[in-house]
This record gives C-alpha cells, structure tokens and sequence, in this order.
C-alpha cells in the first residue's frame, strides 16, 4: 500500500459492493420511521443482489413499493421485527401478513429501540416497564423492582445494519439530518457490518468531533448516493 | 341530555389549559395533535415528538416541507429555535425514564383502575401495530387520555374493565372527555368537571364505570 492511499478507507464505490457480501437468511436492521432516514437506494441495491430468506429488523413494515416495502415485494423477507406495520400505505405487507406469508413480531417501539441499543451495548437483557400486563408481554418473564413491574426483554442482534446519514468522512463517522435520524444511530451499534448510504463524504476533520453522531468504529461500509438520484425516484 | 358536548376544539382547548408554561409534552396521533393549537403563543412548552424532535413547531408553510422533518404521524413539522434532533434511544428514554411532563393519548377504552386500551381492537382480521403506544402509556409524569366519552353506537369508553388488548396498567391519570373531566383516583374516578348543563346523574348514566363527586 503507497503513502497515498488511506490505511482505513470505508468508502466503497458503488451500491452494488456495499451490499455484495449480504446473506441468505441474514438479519437485517434496516433504518428510517416511515420513509425518514429508510436507506431507499441501499435497499434497492439489495433486491437486485438476490439475498433471500431475511429478517428484517425496521420501525415499519414499508410504504408505498419503495424501501422494505420493495424487499418485501421481492419475497425476500421471512420474518419483520417491528412495531407499526400497519400504515396507509403498507399494502404490500398487509397482503403478505393476510396470506400469511411473512412471520410478524410485533415490539412496542421503545422496547425495539432499548433491544437494539442493548445488543450494541453488550446487555444480556434488560428489565423494561413498557408492555407489562398486555398481549405483548404474554408468556414472558416479569419481575416486580422496587414496587414497580418490569418485563424481561432481549435484545436483537443484526449481521447487517442499513442506515441513511447525511454526511461521512472515510473513517466511517456520521452525522445525520433532522428527523432521518431516527433508528440509525443506534442500529449502527448492534450489527456485525454497518453500512451507511450518504449524501455527502468529506474529509477528515471536516465533521466537527463535538457532533459526530455515529463514530466510525461502528461503521463498516460507506457509500455515497448523489441526493439527485433520490429526487428523481431513479436509479441506474 | 340538555348539555351541548364539547367539539373536538373544546376539548383540546380544555387540555391545553393544563398544560403549563415550561412543561415537556408529548401529544399523541389523532385527537390529542389537536392540543397544539390551543397552546398560547407566549406559552413556552416544549413538545416531543417520539421520532426525535423536542421543541416541535407547527407545520410549515406549504411548498416548505421537508420529507426529513416530520412528526409521529409522519406529517410536515418545523423546529422551534432551540430544539434538537435525537435517535430513537434517546427518545424513548425521555418517556420510560419519566423526562416527559406530560404525554395525551386518545382511548378506545380506559377502565375504573387507569388501565388503558388504545392500540388494537383485537379484532381477528386487524393486522396489529404498536409503534410507542405502550411505552408513552407508561412513561411520562402524567398520563392524560382525551377521547369522547362514548362511542358513535352509544356506549361508555369509561368502563370497569378494558375489553379491548391493554396498553398499559394503571398508567392514566386523567380523562379529558366531550362530558367531563375525570380523575382517577386512589378511591376511584373523581368527576373534575362537567361541561354546562350536564347533571352528574346523567354522567354516571352515560358511564359504565362507578363515578364520584371531587370533595369541596
């Protein structure tokens, strides 16, 4: 390797190799509340490599043809860990869940946040309030602490985290933009390979270090779609 | 009944007034967006939106929407000077961990006890969807429910026990209704306030849960 080159450069060339290692049966998170931060163009890559079996881990189920819904559509998906599948827009989950062809675990969404930030932290579970005494909290552990209920939940591990961000410099270090923030930041933590479409890769240094988001430790994979392609709803 | 109930307006006028100057508060999908509108302008409250956002502003102009800036409800909001943008970690740490003043839900059902019912009808053909439902339920300081009193065929959404899958367990405070204001009580539903020309006989007629008068 020359001077020139970049010892740690996550920066890969095109949609097509960042996604080029995914798995049969992976699990994937998969960013974004409703098309806020949905990592559109990564996904789309995705349907096009042919990976099958998934699970995907996602606030929502999809909307419109574009995103999840778009894998979905693809029969790519075995199992959706989410918490609102049902939207105006989410036909095409709602017609798979209907001929049951697709496993639904539904998760209150701050337990869905609190187990993918468990599993980046390295919890074996955790005690949580929200969901006791309801349906989906049936069949498992509780315990009563300090005169208050709390349910036993586990957290969830990916082999492969999709996120939008907004800016990334060669380290793998993001910040993200507005409410498209959402999921990202903490599904980064909890995949084995995170993979992060941008709109913008800068320098070193550029990114001010008070307000790096993500830091690059938990990103493994960065590509750049130009923010003209989403735009105009085309991809070539 | 005489009384005239309270439109949608009143009612969410008749929360804001509750809500005061300095307090942090989340307002649920449906009804309870409706609240926003009736906070005075010179009223500093911050509001949250469960997607990452404190200090939610009003939506934008038209043409000045901006597809990375919405609400829970996936509608076109702005930013106050001063708010901020956070992960979902973050946000749902500010309900469970009791950051939140207060959060308004609406109801299908809320039961003698604070026990309430707002995600799913459990009706055999739904598709279910939670999203933060049960954790708002449980997470703020105070726990408000505003909903009409009855349904359209009639019947009470004040019951002894919730018919309807559980949101929460004893987590609703007090309920907001087209009829009345309703506490719920150690001793059980305290009748706050009724709106004009209502009898507190009829209120418990149009009730099906047992219902006192507030002391003084």
């Amino acid at each position: 390797m020359g001077p020139e080159e970049p010892v740690i450069d996550k920066v890969v060339a095109s949609l097509e190799a960042a996604v080029a290692s995914i798995c049969d049966g992976a699990t994937l998170m998969i960013g974004g509340f409703g098309t806020a931060g949905m990592p559109v163009e990564l996904i789309a890559a995705l349907v096009a490599q042919g990976a099958r079996a998934l699970t995907i881990v996602s606030n929502n189920a999809g909307n419109g043809d574009t995103g999840v819904a778009a894998l979905l559509k693809a029969r790519r998906v075995r199992k959706i860990i989410c918490s609102f599948p049902r939207q105006a827009d989410s036909y095409v989950f709602d017609g798979l869940y209907r001929a049951k062809e697709i496993e639904l675990e539904l998760v209150p969404q701050g337990n869905l946040a609190a187990r993918i930030q468990a599993a980046g932290a390295g919890f074996g579970a955790f005690y949580t309030p929200t969901g006791y005494g309801t349906q989906l909290a049936e069949g498992k552990e509780t315990r009563q602490i300090a005169g208050r209920d709390y349910v036993l939940e586990y957290p969830i591990h990916a082999d492969v985290a999709l996120v939008k961000a907004h800016k990334a410099d060669r380290w793998g270090n993001l910040i993200y933009r507005k409410t498209a923030r959402n999921f990202g930041p903490i599904m980064a933590t909890a995949a084995r390979c995170t993979i992060a479409q941008v709109s913008e890769v800068v320098e070193l240094g550029e990114l001010d270090a008070e307000a790096v988001v993500t830091p690059g430790l938990f990103v493994h994979r960065v590509v750049r779609v130009a923010s003209d392609i989403r735009a105009s709803g085309v991809r070539t | 009944m005489t009384a005239r109930r309270y439109t949608r307006e009143q009612m969410a006028a008749r929360v804001a007034d509750d809500i005061a100057e300095g307090m942090s508060v989340n307002l649920g999908i449906g009804l309870p967006t409706l609240v926003a509108n009736f906070l005075p302008r010179d009223r500093e409250v911050l509001l949250h939106s469960e997607n990452g956002i404190l200090g939610m502003g009003p939506a934008p102009a038209p043409g000045e929407e901006d597809p990375e800036l919405i609400n829970a409800g996936k509608q076109a909001v702005t930013l106050l000077p001063g708010g901020c943008f956070f992960h979902h970690g973050d946000s749902f740490a500010m309900m469970r961990g009791g950051h939140l003043d207060i959060c308004v839900l609406g109801a299908f059902q809320v039961s003698s006890t604070g026990d309430l019912a707002n995600w799913h009808t459990g009706a055999p053909d739904a598709i279910p969807a939670v999203g933060g439902a049960m954790d708002l339920a449980i997470g703020a300081r105070h726990v408000y429910v505003m909903m009409e009193h009855t349904t359209k065929g009639g019947e009470s959404k004040i019951v002894e026990r919730c018919t309807y899958p559980l949101t929460g367990v004893r987590c609703v405070q007090r309920i907001y209704t087209d009829l009345a204001v309703i506490d719920v009580a150690p001793q059980g539903l305290t009748v706050v306030e009724m709106i004009d020309g209502l009898s507190f006989e009829e209120l418990v007629r149009l009730t099906a849960a047992p219902l006192q008068r507030a002391q003084g």
